[in-house]
């Protein structure tokens, strides 16, 4: 009793010598010049955006962009199809744009799977619904999630008309092949989904998905830029969105 | 008061005893999903809200009852149902727990669930509905305890509580409301995508909370000295009728606009639900169980013959409550979700902890209202009302 009333009063006293401790260290890591200001290296945008190429084939169901992706972002390959959780993966035509296919669409895209991730909206009905903020949109337009502050409730899921997002419904941990130590694991009961590499975007690297491509089926850049490449493409190209109809206005383009 | 609810006849015992073991086995289910995560319910990526949302989608409907017999006793002085208006706001009391605690076992995090209240966003429908159904639930126990302590003394119940008890009607129209809205806002739903979502709640929650009302008052009539009466049990049942009436015309209402205007995100939810989709038929006999129940039970009860006889009211009530069940739980919530957003057909059926813990939260809520009911039963028993 009385050997542990003696350590109790130890750690009460070292904690508030550690409490009056915190602002001094503060001061002076501000007098010193800040280390956590942004990146001089990262990249400037007004809107980022993402755009797809549908002529051009993955060839021999290429995967590098979705591994490349997984792998940076400590995503886990759950064993049940029921748990699942992905940020980039490809789909059919019909499935990717419902509604849209017909008996006489162009052979190739009826077979070319279409890449599929978080549109990152304009206006996205998941930030909407979200009861904490933990989702929420940047100035540059990645919608985020803070897996710190997400309550699993599971609205975002539902208001997504995309499916691009994914609760964590068992502890991922253990299901992730090797660990990139850059970039956060996550715990059970949060929901994620794609980030459009802000973390890279920040070191001024572009995304893994866009990196990992061969053969330059993906394009990445500011909207707002009219020197950009995704503005540049979308001059020339048909472009289209997946359901414009709902008013999200989906920041990832198609090129048809 | 509460002592009244710690003496009690061997089957009370019994009873409790029941509803504890069930509760027992729930929290040992849920201890598990504790430390496992929502992995080990049915519920997938593609539906991701199922037993538990349906549960509390339903529940709300229930807290319904209390206003049923509030708005007509308070504002018509329909003097009938004095006696048994404690009997509904005591009901909304367990309801409106239940749904709070199906809200929380359906959590991915749930001690965070207080982050709602720390980053308040009122742009989330979530938002107002934790402060709708809060606040309802804080007024029945308010409303029906303080009647009920007035009662006890043979006084007249205080007049602070008036307004307590005014607001109480508006608020529960609000929790309908801001609950379908959590549905009917979302746009890549095409199944909840409908404006009349809210009255579709109202009314299916006006039929299915007294139609619960009516099974308990015959029940306690048929257990204790307390009775409900003949008239107010009757006056019930007229509303369950208009209710479940108004409840079937909207879901015809529903199928007309899907099915004539032939859009595909509109008609494939119900096409699920009447024949399957793609050879997924999961749903199927419980949508079916609830057309034959709800037409069964809307023709006894306007058939005043039947109506009248109450061994089949309570046929009727009772068929009113599992179909109604099955058509706002289960159908409207899963159903929504198949097919996904991407017109494909992932199915889903609960697992057995999910069961458990569903069963277990509605013996903890079954818990509440025998505690509650007990204490006011016992107190008019005493008065010989």
């Amino acid at each position: 009793m009385e050997r542990s009333r003696r350590s109790f009063l130890k750690i009460a006293g070292i904690s508030v010598l550690g409490v009056g401790a915190k602002p001094l260290a503060d001061a002076l890591a501000a007098g010193q010049g800040s280390k956590t200001g942004p990146d001089p290296r990262a990249l400037p945008a007004k809107r980022w955006a993402m755009v797809v190429d549908l002529k051009k084939p993955c060839p021999d169901n290429c995967r590098d962009c979705f591994e490349a992706c997984h792998k940076t972002h400590n995503v886990p390959s759950m064993p049940n199809p029921k748990d699942e959780v992905k940020w980039i993966w490809s789909e059919s035509f019909p499935h990717a744009f419902p509604g849209q296919e017909h008996d006489f669409l162009d052979e190739a895209l009826k077979k070319h799977p279409v890449i599929v991730l978080c549109n990152h909206c304009d206006n996205p009905p998941c930030v909407r619904v979200c009861p904490t903020k933990a989702t929420f949109k940047r100035e540059d337009g990645i919608v985020m999630m803070d897996y710190h502050r997400c309550i699993g409730c599971r609205f975002c899921m539902a208001g997504c008309p995309f499916g691009a997002r994914s609760l964590n419904w068992r502890d991922p941990r253990p299901f992730i092949k090797e660990v990139n130590k850059e970039f956060p694991t996550r715990t059970r009961g949060v929901v994620e989904k794609c980030n459009f590499c802000e973390e890279r975007l920040a070191k001024g690297k572009r995304p893994a998905c866009v990196e990992a491509c061969k053969e330059k089926v993906l394009f990445f850049g500011d909207l707002e830029d009219a020197e950009s490449e995704v503005r540049k493409i979308l001059k020339v190209r048909t472009a289209i969105r997946r359901k414009p109809q709902l008013g999200t206005m989906p920041q990832v383009y198609y090129l048809v | 008061m509460l002592e009244k609810a710690l003496v009690g006849s061997r089957k009370y015992y019994g009873w409790v005893g029941f509803l504890l073991l069930f509760i027992g086995v729930g929290f040992l289910c849920y201890l598990l999903q504790l430390m496992e995560g929502l992995g080990i319910t049915g519920m997938s990526r593609d539906v991701s809200w199922g037993l538990y949302i349906a549960q509390f989608t339903f529940l709300v409907g229930v807290a319904a009852s209390a206003v049923m017999l509030v708005l007509p006793y308070y504002l018509h002085h329909y003097k009938t149902f004095g006696k048994i208006t404690i009997l509904g706001e005591f009901l909304a009391v367990s309801a409106v727990t239940m749904c709070l605690t199906f809200i929380i076992v359906d959590l991915g995090q749930p001690a965070r669930a207080f982050n709602v209240l720390l980053y308040p966003t009122p742009n989330s429908i979530l938002f107002w509905d934790m402060v709708v159904l809060n606040g309802y639930l804080l007024l029945n126990i308010l409303v029906g305890w303080t009647v009920l302590s007035a009662e006890k003394k043979g006084l007249a119940p205080p007049g602070w509580i008036k307004p307590f008890i005014y607001i109480s009607i508006p608020w529960a129209i609000s929790i309908h409301t801001v609950t379908a809205f959590i549905y009917a806002g979302l746009p890549g739903r095409g199944f909840w995508l409908t404006a009349i979502m809210a009255p579709r709640f109202l009314s299916s929650a006006f039929a299915s909370g007294p139609a619960l009302l009516i099974l308990f008052c015959l029940i306690i009539r048929r257990l204790t000295k307390f009775d409900p009466g003949k008239e107010a049990i009757q006056t019930l049942a007229k509303i369950v009728t208009y209710a479940m009436l108004v409840s079937i015309f909207f879901v015809l209402m529903e199928l007309f606009t899907a099915f004539y205007s032939q859009i595909p995100e509109h008609t494939h939810h119900f096409q699920y639900l009447f024949v399957g989709l793609h050879g997924h038929t999961t749903l199927v006999p419980w949508w079916w169980a609830f057309m034959i129940m709800a037409v069964v039970s809307a023709y006894l009860l306007v058939n005043p013959r039947t109506r009248n006889d109450e061994r089949l009211l309570a046929v009727a009530c009772a068929m009113v409550f599992i179909s109604l069940w099955i058509e706002k739980g289960l159908g409207l919530v899963v159903t929504g979700f198949i097919p996904n957003p991407l017109d494909q057909v992932f199915e889903y059926s609960p697992t057995w902890p999910e069961v458990f813990i569903t069963l277990g939260v509605w013996a903890m809520g079954f818990l509440i209202l025998t505690v509650l009911y007990k204490i006011a039963i016992s107190i008019k028993e005493e008065k010989g009302v």
